[in-house]
């Protein structure tokens, strides 16, 4: 019986040598570059990026579909030095720090420029630019107007408004405002420090941001809207499915713009989208944005050949880059000049979308910050939302928890 | 005779003894040794730290946390899931028509997935919104909706979490009870029958109970253990790739998130953890094995 226990305990570190192994390097012929997506899950993608592959007119390229857990696969696959030579990321400094990618500045050429500061910031660490952004994904409050009109509410333009019209919205059947089963933890910290005119980093990038009572406050807006009985629980699909607004189970979801063209299909005109209020004057309104991009592993058996195909794809071949952010969901192009050209982002909420991007975007952490400090946030929000701790106390240590996990990474 | 037994002994065990090497021992040897680095998004680390990990993690109010909530989940899972899965047995033992179909109903759970089963309990039976089971139930007596997973004041997703351990685990140790009480012979309760033990209670406390000894300590120490190996339905009920609430987080889904979650693999603190873990779980072993007698006959 002991050994059952220890073979348990155990099993983390077989798990991690061996999860990188089966990677079909030993399948593909020499001189194919292989490409890694992790699995979207709107229709029509994956035709599309094997497609583009298969137009690629220097080298054949074979490209892995991975669905379930991708970013874990990715470090996995990086570490054991038998990953992709191309494939899509959220840059990590931890990789640049290990010398696992490289540098794709000399890609980008003139292209640079078409590139909002923003977005080209995901994949930056220290000064150099370490994948080129395929498109952008944003995150929005929708809500429905007809619901909004009969409750006499109006769009919420402050964090207590957000509270109070969540509160007023709410119906026996249906909740006021739906940000995901665990309450808006997962997807509203960086809005709600945003909010209070913070963010996860300070200025340079290798501290906490959050190291001010204002996080406290902008916080406990979270804890007021779980206590207040008006967010919605339990959903059948979580914050980023469009089904709570589209079923009519919330008047008003926190979720990201791809689902723009559903939510249009099921409710036509009566839904519009606002970036998150300000928590007061001196807040601002924000949205997130995060954008995959394409990387190239340093230890590709020709790194020259694969980013030559990133340069292909992800820099030359607009028409592509078009047809991917918008054709199938809604994502914002990563190039200014392409987002400009998109029909669905034209007019209406997806214009006010591309309108928020541009204006208030800010990045939910970016490469600079750590999923162990994450944790310690994440860790310190639910107790204040979910449990009712002290705002204040939470969050101081949760700077002193994060502040270690960055020195130690950034030392 | 000697050399074909020796044979033998390696035809039969060999195979085993090199899987148990291979991804047991090497994996643990391993893992030991990166808790002595700093073993951050690689398996063969060059900082060598020391105990640095072991005092980061001893002292890490989240993993020290895991393990006291852990050892009151056991302190309620192992007694609740022992008395259901002994009352289940003596009962079946006493059922007469359709034997097979009600053991084997108990039975069923444990060869669900548990995966499979925490999707059914989160999004059928206690999902938060009024479509489901529980919440329609408690619809019809006129109670609101409730966000079983959802409420942390009060932590009602304990409810959740319990009754899928329990719906999940509690067949397989009704099987092992049912096993135990059949090889008690029956001449015992003539006996008890002759000197005139009252049937029941009298008789289960001083025949039934003594002969399930070794059966009981077995089964005590296989639910602690399991309690302490506490992910999965946890992880696919409460967690995400994104992340897992601090309250009701297993040392185990811990240990997952520092050493293989997305975005940073720690593995030197995550392997610390896991030392520790393991020694707590084999010293908890030791010591209720001595308590309990297990393996000195009933």
């Amino acid at each position: 019986m002991s050994r059952r226990a220890v073979l348990g305990m155990g099993a983390l570190a077989p798990l991690a040598a061996a999860c990188g192994s089966n990677t079909g390097r030993g399948g593909s012929a020499p001189g194919t570059v292989r490409q890694w997506y992790h699995a979207y899950g709107e229709d029509g993608t994956r035709s599309a990026v094997e497609r583009y592959a298969a137009e690629y007119p220097r080298q054949d390229v074979e490209v892995q579909w991975n669905p379930g857990d991708y970013d874990s696969k990715i470090v996995t696959a990086l570490q054991a030095g038998s990953g992709p030579d191309v494939f899509e990321a959220q840059v990590k400094a931890d990789w640049v720090r290990q010398g696992q990618i490289v540098p794709v500045d000399d890609l980008l050429g003139e292209a640079r420029a078409d590139f909002p500061a923003r977005v080209l910031e995901t994949a930056t660490v220290d000064g150099r630019c370490y994948a080129v952004p395929q498109a952008v994904d944003t995150q929005l409050l929708f809500y429905r107007k007809s619901r909004l009109a009969a409750a006499g509410v109006a769009p919420p333009r402050t964090a207590d408004e957000l509270v109070d019209a969540a509160r007023r919205l709410r119906t026996a059947g249906s909740g006021g405002l739906f940000a995901g089963n665990d309450g808006g933890v997962g997807v509203l910290a960086g809005p709600l420090l945003w909010s209070a005119g913070l963010d996860f980093l300070d200025a340079e990038r290798r501290g906490v941001g959050f190291d001010d009572p204002r996080a406290a406050a902008a916080f406990g807006r979270l804890a007021e809207l779980n206590s207040s009985g008006a967010l919605l629980l339990g959903a059948p699909a979580d914050w980023s499915d469009p089904s709570a607004l589209i079923d009519g189970l919330a008047a008003m979801q926190w979720t990201g713009l791809w689902n723009l063209p559903r939510i249009a299909a099921a409710l036509g005109d009566d839904f519009g989208v606002l970036p998150f209020p300000p928590l007061d004057e001196h807040g601002a309104p924000s949205v997130p944005i995060g954008a995959y991009g394409a990387a190239v592993n340093a230890k590709s058996r020709d790194v020259e050949a694969a980013k030559e195909f990133v340069r292909w794809l992800w820099v030359d071949r607009t028409d592509h880059q078009l047809e991917f952010a918008t054709a199938f969901g809604c994502h914002i192009p990563a190039r200014a000049s392409l987002a400009a050209q998109a029909p669905a982002l034209r007019t209406g909420p997806g214009a006010e979308a591309v309108r928020c991007t541009r204006e208030h975007a800010h990045l939910v952490g970016g490469p600079m910050w750590t999923s162990a400090a994450n944790s310690a946030l994440s860790d310190a929000l639910y107790r204040i939302a979910k449990q009712g701790a002290d705002p204040v106390a939470e969050t101081r240590a949760a700077v002193a928890a994060a502040g270690a996990e960055l020195a130690r990474t950034h030392r | 005779m000697k050399r074909r037994d020796a044979r033998d002994f390696w035809l039969f065990v060999g195979p085993f003894l090199a899987g148990l090497v291979l991804f047991g021992y090497v994996p643990i040897g391993w893992s030991a040794y990166l808790s002595l680095f700093d073993a951050r998004n690689t398996v063969t680390p060059e900082v060598f730290v020391g105990l640095d990990n072991y005092t980061a993690v001893l002292t890490n109010p989240a993993f020290t946390g895991s393990l006291l909530t852990f050892t009151g989940f056991a302190a309620g899972i192992v007694p609740l899931t022992f008395a259901a899965a002994l009352g289940l047995a003596l009962a079946l033992e006493r059922v007469r028509v359709a034997r097979a179909f009600f053991r084997s109903v108990f039975f069923l759970p444990f060869a669900c997935s548990s995966v499979v089963a925490a999707l059914i309990w989160k999004t059928s039976l206690f999902s938060g919104v009024r479509s489901g089971l529980v919440n329609s139930a408690l619809g019809l007596v006129g109670v609101d909706p409730i966000a079983w997973l959802g409420t942390a004041d009060p932590p009602l997703y304990w409810v959740v979490l319990v009754t899928a351990r329990l719906w999940l685990q509690v067949g397989f140790y009704v099987l092992l009870f049912l096993a135990a009480l059949q090889r008690i012979p029956r001449q015992l309760y003539e006996a008890a029958w002759l000197d005139g033990a009252q049937p029941g209670w009298q008789v289960f406390r001083h025949v039934t109970w003594p002969q399930l000894r070794t059966t009981s300590a077995a089964v005590a120490l296989l639910l602690l253990i399991s309690a302490f190996q506490a992910f999965d339905e946890f992880y696919n009920l409460l967690g995400d790739a994104r992340g897992y609430p601090p309250y009701a987080r297993p040392p185990l889904v811990y240990l997952y998130y520092t050493a293989l979650g997305s975005g940073g693999q720690d593995l030197g603190r995550g392997s610390a953890g896991a030392i520790v873990l393991a020694l707590l779980v084999a010293g908890a072993a030791l010591v209720q094995s001595r308590v309990l007698k297990i393996g000195r006959g009933g």
